[in-house]
């Protein structure tokens, strides 16, 4: 009923409200938000950049990049993952005490955990080094990248979850099995996930895309043995051939932009099954 | 109890992550003296640095809103083939590192980019626009785009129509209906995404390292005397400043009513 109205008064609107500078406002970003995308893949499956398509197509820069680069492709989906997973574990638990706290200490904790987003991911890297820099082990580990990672997404899953939390709705669900005798496990497992379970899942697809596409902090974090996706990248627009680059950058898009869609068709079929039970 | 169990892992994670090695940096400059902490107002080079990073990334965020909210009227408010199509193309460059869009701008006004070709074509001179001032504010705003527009695309779905129609049909102006009907629903969400690309450029690292600008903003400063001079004290007190404005930032704009729109997503 309301979307009928809303195409109603859309089309409606047409008619009277069309707004030529708003339309070529629109076609120009468009056109600055495609461009350089288009630019990108042709370069890196043309023989030479400067004389593009013309120059002929290849497939040579892909297999280059492959073979210099191929590793920094599974540590990334990987340490991505991880940070997930780790985020999900810690995160969780910690968004339902502080949507279920009304201490003083839990605003300033949830204040405190925000800090890592506002302050630029250069000093929290600078920070962790200044710690651990000495920790031989850790520091040349991907553990360490996974550390600033974790701490800098955690912000997002625990902001997600304890906003979906603190439905009034959930609390007295979680009262009405409390008295059917059920345990505190019993409760957060069976009843208190599931009905957040969009939630969680939009919360872990964000924690996913920030990782796998974190630089500020991972570039000083890394080491020549610990690179990333983004690391590789930066390595090789400041050191390879402008081609090169370019077929990196596209093999970026082909391995990452799938994984992230299909995380968001599972966000999508999650909120359908979950989302529509507690209204 | 179980409470305070439920957030003890999150706890302990975050305080020796960052909490803890936080508090160090902090106290890091006092070893070379308390001066070191106002290093970037005593010294001319640093100040600039800062000054430069500031009225960029101030430009940027006008720039990007005036631009992204256009967008936004004009996509939230109607209905077409590919619509949707249309919003996450413009959305997608969120999920791009820095480091790519600063190698967009590289490939479209480096040396051996079409801009150069053309400007040569034309005017028998290749000009280059990616390694200065101008290459950094289009990476910026490239960057603080896809952000504004959905959120300005988000509030725009929700304004009402009638509003509109009714100032319209009372002889309003289309200057006065951008100011009285469409700023008022506008400017919570304006206040807090221009509150975040600004933060979001000030700290801004991938993008003007793959630039290599002359134009010199604060992250760059701050790298070169971690990595190049190894002067832990000074890339301390000066990623404190930076720290201490971007948060601020945020603050003032929370403070001031700024309509929650999710943090550097």
């Amino acid at each position: 009923m309301k979307r009928a109205l809303k195409r109603c008064s859309a089309t409606h609107q047409q008619g009277r409200l069309d707004a030529p500078v708003l339309l070529s406002v629109t076609l120009l970003v468009t056109l600055f938000t495609v461009l350089p995308m288009l630019l990108s893949i042709t370069a890196g499956l043309s023989n030479n950049f400067t004389r593009g398509v013309a120059s002929g197509l290849t497939t040579r820069w892909i297999v280059e990049v492959w073979s210099l680069y191929g590793s920094t492709v599974w540590s990334s989906v990987l340490l991505a993952l991880s940070c997930m997973v780790l985020v999900l574990c810690i995160g969780v638990p910690c968004a339902w005490a502080l949507a279920r706290s009304e201490s003083r200490a839990a605003r300033v904790f949830e204040d405190l955990l925000t800090l890592p987003v506002a302050v630029p991911g250069l000093a929290s890297a600078l920070a962790l080094i200044l710690a651990y820099g000495e920790l031989r082990g850790f520091r040349q580990s991907f553990l360490f990248i996974l550390a600033g990672h974790v701490v800098f997404t955690l912000p997002f899953m625990v902001r997600t979850a304890s906003a979906a939390f603190a439905r009034p709705d959930l609390q007295s669900l979680d009262e009405a099995a409390r008295s059917l005798g059920a345990s505190f496990l019993q409760r957060f497992f069976g009843v208190l996930v599931p009905a957040v379970a969009p939630s969680i899942v939009a919360g872990s697809l964000m924690v996913f895309t920030l990782s796998v596409g974190e630089f500020n902090l991972t570039w000083m974090l890394h080491t020549p043995l610990t690179r990333t996706l983004p690391v590789g990248l930066a390595d090789s627009y400041a050191s390879m051939r402008i081609e090169i680059g370019s077929a990196y950058t596209l093999v970026f898009f082909t391995v990452i932009l799938p994984i992230l869609w299909a995380m968001q068709a599972v966000a999508r079929w999650t909120e359908k099954a979950y989302g529509s039970k507690l209204g | 109890m179980i409470l305070a169990v439920c957030a003890v892992p999150a706890a302990v994670v975050f305080a020796a992550f960052w909490l803890l090695p936080m508090v160090r940096l902090v106290l890091l400059p006092a070893s070379k003296g308390w001066t070191t902490y106002f290093a970037v107002l005593t010294e001319p080079r640093y100040l600039q640095s800062l000054w430069q990073t500031t009225l960029l990334s101030a430009v940027v965020t006008l720039v990007s809103l005036a631009v992204a909210a256009a967008v936004g009227l004009y996509l939230g408010r109607r209905q077409f083939a590919g619509r949707r199509l249309l919003l996450s193309v413009l959305t997608l460059p969120l999920s791009f590192p820095g480091v790519i869009v600063g190698f967009f701008v590289i490939l479209m006004g480096g040396r051996q980019g079409p801009f150069a070709s053309l400007t040569e074509a034309v005017f028998s001179e290749r000009i280059t626009f990616a390694y200065g001032v101008t290459g950094l504010f289009l990476a910026y705003v490239y960057f603080s785009l896809p952000r504004a527009i959905a959120s300005f695309t988000a509030v725009a779905e929700r304004m009402e129509p009638e509003l509109e129609e009714a100032a319209r049909s009372l002889g309003a102006q289309r200057w006065h209906i951008a100011r009285d009907v469409w700023w008022p629903a506008l400017q919570p969400t304006a206040l807090a995404v221009g509150a975040i690309v600004f933060a979001t450029a000030m700290g801004a690292f991938g993008t003007a390292f793959t630039l290599a600008s002359r134009f010199e903003v604060l992250p760059i400063t701050i790298y070169n005397e971690f990595t190049n001079y190894a002067n832990f004290a000074l890339a301390a007190s000066l990623s404190i400043t930076l720290g201490l404005v971007t948060w601020a930032v945020l603050f003032v704009a929370r403070r001031f009513g700024a309509a929650s729109v999710g943090v550097g997503a």
